[in-house]
């Protein structure tokens, strides 16, 4: 009657939760009629189960406001985007203005024959991640405005990282791994200019990667996290890295890995 | 009503219980499910089929991770006497007193075992589920669900008197 593994803690929570298939479930059963202290156990999780839900009752029977209401966020959205049509407009203006400024103030800034933006010395590994975690704390909680230039314009992207990087910038696929880019922005950093990709898994889980200008040699992979936030950070062929992500650690490394993977050959080539 | 609002709006009471008990503010609770729900309608295309209430919640939790630990960090949390004011029971309820006992003691454990206690034992999502929702594995799930349960236990047991004011002291780094 009993077969099977002998009856731990899960198979309490398990009982208590209805989580077991019924072989196991009736198995406790038989178990905790024979053991008292088995049985206090469960009633005591039961007690405390149902006192939670009780206690907690009272929100779920309250009318939902109005500004919850599915319609309502509907209309919100459409009234904002039209809304946001017309500023769109206008900062297409300005950027068109950033853009020309900025080029030319690259071309008076390289004309000599310095090498542009060359990491004075090779920023320590640890503080990357550690700017790549205050980054992705700040925008990951952003819901209107997390990046600074969309996926739409992705190319304008590489080509506007890759030139304030001074070197060329590859946008990793994670497709793959379940994260699709949604766009990225230009970050201050300790040791010069930064870049933020941020992607998004579909439900608003979201993975940062970070990078630097780094001349110094190539290093391995080095673990970071932070609570709730893991993640790897490494220096190659011209870039330190950081990816950043609510995820574990197996996970978060094989991302590491394509992003390895598909920076670290040959050449870079700007865009994909 | 649209189809997606059809298959969102029932999830609605659901998604405010869970952050009010997280967070044990009326306001700043909806407007997190608000945040949810705006995320949840500009991405209804994204979804990868899937149940719709484990992807609501997994949205939710996301936001409360990173939205609320910062104003957490910033120190701007509540202490227990607040907390008391703030469980929204209304007095003169038979049970008014076991009620907020319980949310106080569920305020004083760590937020980790909170969510595991919350999405398993008030929202009934199944420990497959919850672990979607938290991104850690199933045996995580199951030890901080053990830990919830015991400590919680020891807390209304009144054996833990000297972390009365855990959470003052716990969330300041």
């Amino acid at each position: 009657m009993m077969g099977g593994m002998p009856i731990g803690d899960d198979d309490l929570h398990g009982y208590v939760d209805k989580r077991l298939p019924p072989e196991r479930m009736a198995a406790v059963e038989t178990y905790i009629a024979t053991h008292p202290d088995a049985a206090a156990q469960v009633l005591q999780y039961q007690e405390q189960r149902q006192a939670l839900r009780s206690a907690l009752q009272h929100k779920y029977d309250e009318p939902v406001p109005v500004r919850l209401r599915v319609a309502g966020i509907q209309t919100e959205r459409r009234r904002r985007w039209r809304r946001s049509l017309g500023r769109i407009a206008a900062s297409g203006l300005w950027l068109l203005i950033g853009a020309a400024g900025g080029w030319i103030a690259n071309e008076e800034l390289t004309a000599g024959r310095t090498a542009p933006v060359t990491a004075a010395s090779p920023s320590p590994v640890n503080e990357i991640a550690q700017e790549a975690l205050a980054a992705h704390r700040i925008y990951t909680a952003e819901v209107r405005h997390p990046v600074e230039v969309d996926v739409t314009q992705e190319k304008h992207l590489v080509e506007w990282l890759s030139k304030r990087l001074a070197r060329p910038l590859r946008v990793p696929d994670l497709s793959a791994q379940g994260y699709q880019l949604m766009g990225g922005r230009l970050l201050p950093a300790s040791a010069g200019p930064a870049a933020q990709l941020m992607y998004d898994d579909g439900t608003g889980r979201r993975l940062t990667v970070y990078l630097t200008a780094e001349d110094g040699g190539e290093t391995s992979f080095r673990y970071v996290h932070d609570k709730e936030l893991g993640g790897f950070y490494w220096r190659d062929a011209g870039f330190g890295y950081a990816v950043l992500g609510q995820a574990d650690r197996r996970d978060l490394l094989a991302t590491a890995e394509a992003i390895y993977r598909q920076t670290g050959d040959a050449m870079p080539v700007s865009g994909r | 009503m649209s189809e997606m609002a059809a298959l969102i709006e029932p999830h609605i009471p659901a998604l405010r219980r869970y952050a009010f008990a997280l967070i044990r503010d009326d306001a700043s609770a909806d407007d997190l499910v608000q945040d949810c729900l705006e995320r949840a309608v500009s991405r209804w295309r994204l979804r990868r089929g899937g149940d719709v209430r484990a992807w609501l919640f997994t949205i939710l939790h996301n936001l409360f991770v990173s939205q609320h630990r910062q104003t957490l960090r910033r120190g701007s949390h509540r202490t227990l006497e607040d907390v008391e004011h703030e469980t929204g029971i209304p007095s003169g309820q038979e049970h008014a007193v076991i009620h907020r006992d319980m949310l106080r003691a569920l305020a004083a454990l760590p937020e980790e075992q909170q969510s595991v206690l919350l999405l398993i034992g008030v929202e009934d999502l199944s420990y497959a589920e919850a672990a979607g929702i938290v991104g850690v594995p199933v045996g995580t799930i199951m030890s901080r669900l053990s830990r919830a349960r015991n400590r919680l236990r020891r807390l209304l047991d009144g054996d833990l008197k000297n972390e009365e004011r855990p959470t003052t002291l716990r969330r300041i780094k």
